[in-house]
């Protein structure tokens, strides 16, 4: 947001023109600012935000963390499960958790599953972070391109747009995930699928971002800033990424921190559905999968859930305070 | 012969530990003595036996069978169900424990008489047998059913057995392809209560084809090609009263069936009702509750159930635990390196732990016994040994494994793949557990999922994909068609079944030698020499090391609460369906 004639999107209140250095009292703020101090304020959004914070720092020191509190993720402990009763559910209460497995182990194969629960979240987050990040940037792309030129590219965009709306996503994404062989692209393993997913979650998101960038390219267009700097000789680039884009920044923003709960949870789906990342690789939705022919055991099914739930939460909350934040009128 | 699913064809059945040689009880017990439930009850002798008459008998299948048809049914508990609405030349004895390995005549007055060195078989049927329309059930019946069988076009799914081994003419397509021509080279039928088969080669084995639902009568006037199924004729005690297709059926009483034609059934039950696509949980629940008494699927409990039925003793008073001629194993695939390399093969061999093998199946209730040998105990000619010990508990003998990689020329061990389906979490559990095991000794799996479906015809049983993708594992199971050697053996051990083009169960065993020892076998009339010829084999195999034998397979069958005469039926591997009463 260095534009000097940045504005925020509806309001068209100008920055302070000057910041007096020192004036005391009388200070100016940047929209940034102001949107801090909203934020500040929403208690809610900012519980949102330590949690996604907390989380995101947890699976990047998972292996740290389970080196100290648990056990290797994919490690058997067959000791713990009561395979001479023949119910091979976790030996002890509260499905055998103890001060050595803090939410207890799996049934048959008595993995931890605290440790599974983070490097399963490292998997969630990463495919999250990253197909939403592709989803803005060919949404972003094409929305701004179909707002700003109009006429036939705006007719081309908005009927992709359709297309790929009407795509049935999840069929598509289970065939896709079903014929991709093992290794491609001289990449395999976890790596080649995490990649897939990141491109079939990603990739067929984008139309939602798009359609939102495009109506917003659409009314600032017709904006007299944007008059103003055309008048003055302004090229196309400089219009849309000097003019147009940093006032798209807030939408984006906003529906970037909404789109990434949704991918998480797609993300979860598809592994629970068994196309996600390959066994014996932690997932979330994997672990709620396995979980289902357990339900006896109900703390199996338990930290799994807790885990999608408090981190779609946690990103619903911080993205309705950051909308709220950045854009008072749309309350 | 094909290996099915899990609710597939394994037919045979055996003992667990326990059954001893007792011989079972068969009359009827004291009638109002109360039963007491206890676990196996039902295994080696009949629980709660009864002659008392009437009352509905209510089953439940989590799926639908594949289909009523007898000629094409190739589901194990069809041919257990089956015998309820139609009668086979021979039957396994309906009786508990061992004695049900006894073939017994039913539709024929006695067993087939072999002449011509066993290449011709002669069966005659018995007086006053009736169709359900009063029609008296002729040779010709049989002889019609047996040969519509063999049209693979109206009925693909169904065995194979008959085409394979009758004398059929050429270019025979079946009754409704090849109407009118000759098939007396194949059965004849010289008066209305003779049949005779004839072979292309001798088969001492007859009898038990002769058991086959596909020897159950179908009168040609009545036969609908691939509709019958919706309406199949009955020669047995009970008729089709209601059937549709994916939801239910059920059966009556059939008014021409005449006990004294029949010294194998009581027809207690007035009537079943069976429900199709019901829940798996649901109709454990049901069981447990009392309201279902048979999930005729007979493919054991769910995961799920099982924990909550073996952890209440009066739950677990109510089940059987019968041991199946089934093998869940592991195929060692010499066509990958480096496993081309014998001492490689061995290190897998000693390097697996065992008991997580089991535990993966479902532990030692419902997944089964620890396997040494490729033949499961109950299958004539099995011996026990044990190659590759595995150390006092099981765990595998790590010292052992090390010292093969080191002879294999890969101290550090070496990295391939396993693959298993999709769809069965259990081979998913299986393959995560031979990850784990293997590690310890430096061996790195790769685990792989395919689908189900294809898993043999593309993946894991088609060679070049099994070479070009280094599975160098692959998870597998084998049930025997009925407990026999050649049943058993003869699709997983014979290398001329690989297929290049895949296809074939068989994907590891590749040894010369072993094909002269089968075709000695299937040659060799003298049934002891015969038996003793599988475990040969057996042995062979495991000498090799292409296959991880991985454990006998059993299941965990719950009774109803208001049944009487349950037992299970050995050589079928589920309750005798047909002989329980409910009064």
């Amino acid at each position: 947001m260095t534009s000097p004639l940045e504005v925020s999107p509806t309001s068209l209140v100008a920055d302070p023109e000057a910041v007096l250095a020192g004036a005391g009292k009388i200070q100016g703020r940047s929209l940034g600012q102001i949107a801090w101090m909203r934020l500040k304020r929403d208690k809610v959004a900012l519980g949102g935000g330590v949690v996604i914070a907390f989380l995101i720092a947890t699976a990047i020191f998972a292996p740290w963390i389970v080196d100290w509190l648990g056990d290797p993720p994919n490690e058997f402990h067959q000791n713990l499960i009561d395979t001479a009763g023949g119910t091979l559910t976790p030996i002890g209460p509260r499905g055998g958790m103890s001060w050595d497995h803090l939410m207890g182990v799996e049934p048959l194969n008595g993995r931890d599953i605290f440790s599974r629960i983070l490097y399963g979240s490292r998997i969630s987050l990463l495919i999250a972070f990253f197909a939403t990040l592709l989803s803005v940037a060919i949404g972003t792309t094409m929305g701004v391109v179909a707002g700003f030129f109009g006429g036939w590219v705006d007719a081309l965009i908005s009927r992709l747009m359709d297309v790929f709306l009407a795509f049935p996503l999840l069929v598509f994404a289970i065939a896709l995930a079903g014929v991709m062989p093992d290794t491609a692209f001289g990449i395999g393993g976890d790596m080649l699928r995490i990649l897939l997913l990141i491109f079939i979650i990603g990739f067929f998101n984008w139309p939602y971002i798009g359609r939102i960038v495009r109506g917003q390219t659409l009314s600032l267009r017709e904006r007299e800033f944007v008059d103003a700097a055309r008048s003055l000789g302004a090229k196309n680039p400089y219009l849309l990424f000097r003019e147009l884009l940093p006032n798209l920044m807030a939408p984006i923003l906003v529906y970037s921190t909404l789109l990434i709960p949704t991918n998480i949870l797609f993300e979860a789906a598809l592994s629970f559905l068994g196309v996600g990342v390959r066994a014996p690789t932690a997932t979330w939705g994997g672990m709620l999968s396995d979980a289902v022919t357990y339900y006896t055991v109900p703390h199996f099914m338990l930290w799994p859930g807790l885990a999608i739930f408090v981190t779609v939460l946690a990103f619903n909350l911080l993205g309705d305070g950051l909308r709220d934040a950045l854009d008072p009128r749309a309350r | 012969m094909r290996a099915m699913g899990a609710a597939g064809v394994a037919l045979a059945l055996g003992l667990s530990a326990c059954a001893g040689g007792t011989t079972p009880k068969t009359d009827t017990g004291s009638a109002g003595s109360t039963v007491k439930d206890a676990f196996n009850a039902g295994l080696t002798t009949v629980f709660n036996p009864s002659e008392k008459k009437g009352g509905i008998i209510k089953l439940a299948d989590e799926a639908a069978p594949d289909t009523l048809d007898p000629g094409e049914t190739y589901y194990g508990y069809s041919w257990d169900f089956v015998r309820v609405y139609g009668r086979a030349l021979t039957m396994f004895k309906p009786a508990p424990g061992k004695a049900s390995a006894e073939l017994v005549p039913d539709l024929a007055e006695t067993l087939g008489v072999a002449s011509d060195g066993g290449k011709t078989w002669t069966y005659k049927l018995r007086k006053g047998v009736k169709f359900e329309d009063g029609t008296v059930v002729k040779a010709a019946d049989v002889k019609y059913a047996v040969l519509r069988s063999t049209d693979k076009a109206t009925f693909p799914n169904g065995p194979a057995y008959f085409e394979a081994m009758l004398n059929m003419p050429k270019g025979y397509k079946g009754p409704y392809k090849s109407k009118g021509m000759n098939t007396d080279s194949a059965i004849t039928t010289p008066d209305d209560s003779t049949i005779v088969f004839h072979l292309i080669a001798p088969f001492a084995g007859f009898d038990y084809l002769a058991q086959l639902p596909q020897t159950i009568p179908v009168p040609e006037a009545k036969d609908t090609g691939a509709k019958y199924k919706e309406h199949v004729i009955s020669s047995g005690p009970y008729m089709f009263k209601t059937y549709a297709a994916d939801k239910s059926y059920t059966l009556v009483r059939n008014p021409y069936w005449d006990q004294a034609t029949d010294p194998n059934r009581k027809a207690l039950p007035d009537g079943y009702d069976v429900q199709l696509n019901v829940n798996a949980e649901d109709i454990d629940n049901r069981l447990i509750s009392g309201d279902l008494d048979v999930a005729i699927a007979g493919t054991g409990l769910t995961a799920a159930s099982q924990s909550k039925v073996l952890s209440d003793p009066t739950l677990k008073a109510r089940t059987d635990n019968p041991t199946l001629a089934r093998l869940w194993y592991t195929s060692i695939n010499p066509t990958v390196k480096p496993l081309d390399n014998i001492d490689c093969r061995k290190a897998i061999e000693y390097a697996m732990d065992r008991t997580s093998y089991q535990t993966a199946y479902g532990g030692a209730f419902s997944g089964g016994e620890i396997a040494t040998t490729i033949l499961p105990p109950m299958i004539p000619g099995y011996q026990k040994y044990d190659l590759y010990p595995a150390g006092a508990d099981n765990k595998g003998d790590l010292a052992k494994a090390k010292e093969s990689l080191a002879k294999c020329g890969q101290p550090n061990g070496f990295a391939t793949n396993i693959a298993y389906r999709n769809e069965r979490p259990k081979e998913k559990a299986t393959a995560e557990a031979f990850q784990q095991a293997l590690a310890r000794v430096g061996i790195k799996l790769t685990l792989k999922g395919y689908a189900k479906a294809d898993y043999f015809s593309s993946y894991a049983g088609n060679p070049p994909f099994v070479k070009a993708n280094n599975l160098g594992l692959a998870l597998n199971g084998w049930g025997a068609d009925w407990p026999d050697g050649f049943g058993f053996l003869s699709q997983i051990v014979d290398s001329r079944v690989i297929r290049e083009t895949g296809g074939s169960s068989n994907t590891s065993v590749r040894i010369p030698e072993v094909d002269k020892l089968l075709d000695q076998a299937v040659n060799e009339l003298d049934t002891a020499k015969r038996n003793a010829v599988w475990g040969q084999i057996d042995k062979r195999v495991m000498e090799e090391a292409v296959i991880f034998p991985g454990v006998y397979a059993k299941s965990l069958l719950m009774r109803g609460k208001n049944l009487t005469n349950v037992f299970v039926n050995e050589s079928l591997g589920y309750y005798d369906y047909m002989a329980l009463g409910k009064p």
